[in-house]
């Protein structure tokens, strides 16, 4: 749900929920983006070497 | 057959011998897909829940392996926030039992919804004053955090790993890994607690009702505490089911005695809070309802109080005391027993606070509902069981879970 949809009230409890659901995802979404792109960039720079 | 694709200097049993059980596996696999057919095309007819029955042996299963998959989010906590760099030798199996766990949890609400096609309102069409609600959002955002931790480990396949672009985004997984593991713990907490809190604000069900701090009844925290105390316990069990079947050693004594000391330093402070929540409402809460704590276990022909004694000491007390002695950790028999109790512990827990809850009779005119499951909701639920046991036979016939396993068996 986001704050367009016709339910959204602009309360504590859906800034609290929603909130905490955009948070956790925006955390994942962009760790994953920084490792795709940093990903991308080693590979380009011909990294894939060596031990983790 | 496929030696290629096993990692470097392990044994692993002929490939005939792995597809075989695949295949006796695998039936029971589809045993239990077509009872999630015949519930998916047919309806919730095919099941015996009923007006008394809103949760059944579904909603145990889900609690069950959620609790029993909490040794995921601990042991990352333990290994990437507080330090215990001894557990990187476990992590990756705690992580593939994780897994197993939320998939099986996710799996199990797709059933149990009725209507998969709507499963996604939950997200859409939120309810914020439910706790399930909050259960639903961390449930699905912790399995795409367990997802994450585990795309490094197939991508550590020998033959993936040759590819330059899948070895170097493993690399940087492992790098922001304690960012990950952190988000897990956090909602880990959340979810946990909020199945917990479901329970403890049924104030129609004084059997469930507990009192606590501000929105969150005490259940809540004992729940979160109970997964974290119980979850690596069934990581220690799984292990050590490997080992035994495998024939090898795969974890150094080391790392099982420290994650079973954490383990029984978690469970003997739960036991506390949980014998004081118990005495407490049973003196208290309960009698202020009108209820006497006999009254919860006697009078039908199941719920005696052998299952709070069975919870609470023998499944409770026994194998923490276990665990807590050095000379219980170190005696592999003596070890494999409390983890094994403890497990059955933390379900027999979850069992009581779904199922018995909907059994007792709460108005004058009621009497006990006793349930029994159709075929069809024991074979959706014996189904992820079978679906865990081939995810862990490929993974540990294809993937580096152990990082010891060659020291250990040269």
């Amino acid at each position: 749900m986001f704050p367009f949809s016709f339910e959204w009230i602009w309360d504590l409890s859906h800034m609290i929920f929603m909130g905490g659901l955009w948070y956790s995802l925006t955390i994942l979404g962009l760790g994953m983006t920084y490792c795709i792109l940093k990903t991308v960039i080693d590979t380009m720079h011909g990294k894939g070497g060596h031990n983790h | 057959m496929d030696s290629a694709l096993i990692p470097e200097g392990v044994n692993r049993c002929s490939f005939g011998k792995f597809a075989i059980g695949i295949i006796i596996v695998g039936g029971v696999l589809l045993w239990g897909v077509y009872a999630m057919l015949l519930i998916w095309l047919k309806g919730l007819n095919q099941t015996n829940m009923n007006d008394y029955y809103g949760f059944a042996l579904w909603i145990w299963a889900d609690l069950g392996v959620i609790a029993l998959g909490g040794g995921a989010f601990f042991t990352g906590l333990l290994r990437y926030i507080i330090g215990k760099d001894e557990l990187k030798n476990i992590i990756n199996y705690a992580v593939l039992i994780g897994f197993i766990c939320y998939s099986s949890a996710l799996l199990i609400l797709a059933i149990d919804i009725g209507q998969p096609l709507r499963g996604w309102f939950i997200f859409w069409h939120a309810n914020v004053h439910s706790m399930l609600t909050e259960v639903a959002f961390c449930l699905s955002c912790y399995f795409a955090v367990l997802t994450i931790e585990y795309i490094p480990l197939i991508l550590e396949n020998r033959q993936i790993d040759k590819v330059p672009f899948f070895h170097n985004l493993a690399h940087n997984m492992h790098e922001v890994m304690a960012i990950f593991a952190a988000t897990g713990a956090f909602l880990s907490f959340f979810h946990q607690g909020s199945l917990g809190g479901v329970a403890g604000v049924l104030y129609s069900r004084p059997f469930a009702f507990r009192e606590g701090i501000f929105i969150w009844p005490w259940t809540f925290f004992l729940f979160t505490w109970s997964a974290a105390a119980y979850g690596p316990c069934f990581t220690l069990f799984v292990t050590r089911l490997t080992e035994k079947i495998s024939g090898k050693k795969l974890v150094k004594q080391n790392v099982i005695d420290l994650l079973a000391k954490i383990s029984g330093w978690t469970m003997g402070t739960y036991l506390i809070a949980k014998i004081i929540d118990t005495w407490y409402w049973a003196t208290v809460s309960a009698p202020s309802m009108g209820f006497n704590l006999i009254d919860f276990y006697s009078n039908n022909s199941f719920y005696g109080i052998w299952i709070l004694v069975a919870e609470i000491v023998i499944c409770g007390i026994i194998p923490a005391s276990i665990l807590l002695t050095p000379k219980g950790r170190s005696n592999s028999t003596l070890l494999f027993t409390a983890v094994s109790l403890a497990c059955i512990g933390v379900l027999l827990n979850r069992w009581v606070m779904v199922l018995q809850v909907m059994a007792i009779p709460v108005m004058t005119f009621e009497n006990w509902v006793l349930y029994i499951p159709s075929w069809q909701e024991v074979a959706t639920t014996i189904l992820p069981v079978a679906y865990g046991i081939i995810l862990i036979m490929i993974s540990f016939r294809y993937l580096p879970i152990f990082p010891q396993e060659r020291e250990l068996n040269p």
